[in-house]
């Protein structure tokens, strides 16, 4: 019993980091109708924002409290993902918005791995290993509950309240909603379509910064390949949570948190990757609407 | 009137001037705030193995102003040059009828007489030790891509489903040559066709399910797919030996007449009196994967005159009018994936015979993509367009490594070939962006009425038609 809730424990923070890197998906998905493949590579790009960040704050100032060495990491690496999926959606998908189906697809794939390289160029292909910065570790009921787990908990529930809030009870969300509902409409209505999947572009971007930031502060090593596994998994969980929905966009992540730290506690390490591609696989050809997705009708 | 005009234009000059100062001003601030950490910061182990940061504001100022100058010359010079081509083009009354020069008219039949002259003539210029990099690194390496795009174009080109996970096939033509090449020591002849029947099996096997999605999620069941197959790869380990992959595959033999292992009694130098070299047996694949090639590219072009490459290109057209109409969709997409799969496996085999050793590192997603990549930028549908992205994308990236030139430019240790893949994304996103209908923008449909007239690919949904 003991190990199956400290499986749960652990399923919940990683659970935590997908959802965050799923609502860029999911956004993004709903408000153009794409599915922006470098998405997984601005998480990387936020986990390195965040490492050279942590470098420099130590470098410079010698020890310095945590709580601020984190806030400094993630608004830092909030701004340069945000620069960067702004400029991409601005360079690569927004010449291509009223062409064929796929072309999006590819520019997003070759901007996937345009980010991947030049972070490998730019930064070196070794893993970049940073000392523990949080190493307190709890004892409740003989289950160990690092003080790690807490604060990726605490920071994705604040940060989806903050979240919830601009998207349901602001003009910016509901222009948001509405440019998702109908893109036409909602110029004619006189809201700035560019500027708003602009903004969607940031807001998933700030989001999958602060996955990455807390990413390295929970395994505490990065490489330039990072992208590419966390960006499919958090992809399977918004699928699996309704693509275009942001509430299953939280639920997917956490689902398949629970499902990768169970299926490597009870059956394979080995094959944990295998089980979240399976998965992904399985929810699109039976339920390609997802758990709270509006299933697709098509009109002729 | 002719002085306002002028006036009017160096008004007009001055403020397209200001505009392209501003936008490089722009330029260099947002290149500054994309490089400042990645670029201008370097994460480096020391000695102790801690992490340590680098500085380079040189090399970040140097980026930035490469950023801030380029556009501003787009703006100020390129774009106003291709307005001025524009409205040129649209004064000058349309051509009619142009007549093709010769090199456009005999394109392919010159395209390939060279391609079956090309080892000949690189042994003439860089003799036999010479031509060997040329021949395996350029030749063969091109015509594998040139035969795994013209697969993909199939399943993608031709009938229009989204393809993410093509590599699995590849995977599964190599590690069947691999293992029944080394555990039972059958001959490639054999293994060639069976390599295709077993990937075709597996198309069918992976298609079945996934019919009912389309585009975008079609998409990312066969990336999934195609991860699987590699997560298996690595994992398997009693059967495909992990990671370490399957060493000492066989060589391909000269129809078994003759082989290619210098120790053998029949060494092919031996049997023909030459001296003993690499280079024959290389040269053998060349030719080798330039009929496999051309074996896919008239298979392509024969199905699309056949009542199922019709059902494929109209199901990538429109699938519910196609099924309103008596088409059975289910058996059109598997055999779309079927026939697809098979070459994939071809190339496999080939690739495992060629290497021999084949590993899953060599199956990963970017392989996928790359292979889409040359399917889209060469224009879905058009083999003539596939072949020249596959020469443009895979033998400029192999060019990089010959580029020794750069390390004068930049210092020693600079490595050209680390921008590989870096420029390979880029040129995606560039061609895509510049020319979202690939090289080949135009084609003749296969089906027509009346006359035979090309169309813009613009007129079509995915691919030509």
């Amino acid at each position: 019993m003991e190990y199956f809730v400290q499986q749960l424990i652990n399923g919940l923070t990683l659970g935590s980091i997908y959802g965050l890197i799923a609502i860029g998906y999911t956004m993004v998905y709903g408000i153009i109708g794409m599915i922006n493949f470098a998405h997984g590579d601005i998480f990387m790009v936020g986990a390195f924002g965040a490492l050279i960040t942590f470098l420099v704050l130590v470098g410079l100032f010698y020890s310095v409290p945590v709580v601020v060495a984190l806030l400094v990491m993630m608004i830092v690496a909030m701004l340069l993902t945000s620069l960067y999926n702004w400029t991409i959606e601005k360079v690569a998908y927004r010449p291509l918005r009223g062409s064929f189906r796929l072309a999006p697809l590819i520019t997003a794939i070759g901007m996937s791995i345009a980010l991947s390289n030049f972070v490998q160029v730019t930064q070196g292909p070794r893993n970049k290993p940073i000392p523990p910065m949080i190493s307190k570790v709890y004892e409740v009921f003989g289950i160990s509950i690092s003080l790690k787990q807490i604060v990726i908990v605490i920071v994705t529930t604040v940060l989806l309240v903050i979240f919830w809030y601009l998207v349901n009870k602001t003009s910016l969300g509901r222009a948001q909603r509405a440019c998702e509902q109908d893109r036409k409409m909602a110029a004619l209505l006189g809201i700035d379509v560019d500027k708003t999947i602009s903004i969607t572009f940031i807001m998933g971007a700030s989001l999958a910064a602060v996955a990455g930031t807390l990413y390295l502060m929970y395994y505490g090593v990065v490489t330039f390949s990072d992208g590419f596994v966390p960006g499919v998994k958090a992809f399977t969980a918004a699928v699996l949570g309704g693509i275009g929905s942001i509430p299953g966009a939280v639920l997917g992540g956490l689902l398949i948190g629970f499902i990768e730290s169970m299926w490597s506690a009870y059956f394979s390490i080995d094959y944990k990757d295998v089980a979240a591609f399976s998965i992904l696989a399985i929810v699109l050809i039976f339920l390609p609407s997802g758990l709270m997705g509006r299933p697709e009708v098509e009109k002729v | 009137m002719a002085i306002s005009t002028a006036a009017s234009d160096k008004a007009a000059g001055n403020n397209v001037f200001a505009t392209a100062i501003r936008e490089g001003l722009y330029a260099g601030l947002i290149a500054f705030g994309l490089f400042v950490l990645l670029i201008g910061l370097k994460t480096d182990q020391n000695i102790r193995n801690e992490l340590v940061i680098v500085q380079r504001w040189g090399l970040l100022a140097i980026m930035v102003v490469i950023a801030a100058v380029g556009r501003f010359a787009y703006i100020a010079y390129a774009v106003p040059a291709i307005e001025r081509r524009r409205a040129a083009k649209a004064a000058a009354p349309a051509a009619t009828s142009v007549e093709e020069s010769f090199l456009k008219r005999n394109l392919n039949t010159i395209g390939l007489a060279f391609l079956f002259l090309f080892p000949a003539i690189v042994v003439t210029f860089s003799g036999l030790q010479g031509s060997l990099k040329w021949i395996d690194n350029f030749g063969i390496q091109i015509l594998i891509y040139v035969m795994l795009a013209w697969g993909l174009n199939i399943v993608v080109g031709l009938a229009g489903l989204l393809d993410l996970g093509y590599v699995a096939f590849y995977a599964v033509g190599a590690y069947c040559y691999a293992l029944l090449g080394t555990e039972f020591g059958w001959s490639f002849w054999i293994l060639l066709p069976a390599a295709g029947a077993m990937a075709a099996m597996w198309g069918i096997i992976l298609g079945f399910p996934v019919l009912r999605l389309r585009g975008d999620y079609l998409a990312i069941v066969t990336l999934a797919f195609g991860e699987i197959i590699r997560l298996v790869l690595i994992n398997w380990r009693e059967v495909t030996n992990g990671v370490a992959g399957i060493s000492g595959i066989p060589k391909v033999t000269f129809f078994g007449l003759m082989s290619f292992n210098i120790s053998d009694e029949n060494y092919f130098g031996k049997v023909l009196g030459l001296a003993p070299s690499g280079v024959y047996y290389k040269i053998f694949l060349y030719y080798l994967i330039l009929l496999l090639c051309l074996l896919t590219a008239f298979v392509t072009i024969r199905l699309r005159r056949m009542p199922v490459g019709r059902a494929w290109e109209a199901l990538r057209e429109d699938e519910i009018a196609c099924r309103s109409l008596g088409i059975n969709t289910t058996n059109t997409k598997l055999t779309a994936f079927a026939i697809g799969a098979m070459f994939g496996g071809f190339a496999g085999s080939f690739f495992a015979a060629r290497q021999g050793f084949v590993s899953p590192e060599s199956f990963i997603f970017l392989e996928s993509a790359v292979i889409l990549a040359i399917v889209v930028l060469g224009g879905m549908g058009s083999l003539t367009g596939i072949a020249i992205a596959a020469v443009v994308m895979i033998g400029g990236t192999e060019i990089l490594r010959e580029m020794q030139f750069l390390k004068m430019v930049f210092g020693p240790s600079f490595t050209p070939e680390l921008y590989r893949m870096l420029l390979f994304g880029l040129a995606m996103v560039v061609v895509m962006v510049w020319k979202p209908r690939g090289f080949v923008g135009s084609r003749e449909p296969t089906a027509f009425l009346y006359k035979r007239k090309a169309v813009s690919s613009a007129f079509t949904k995915e691919g030509h038609g």
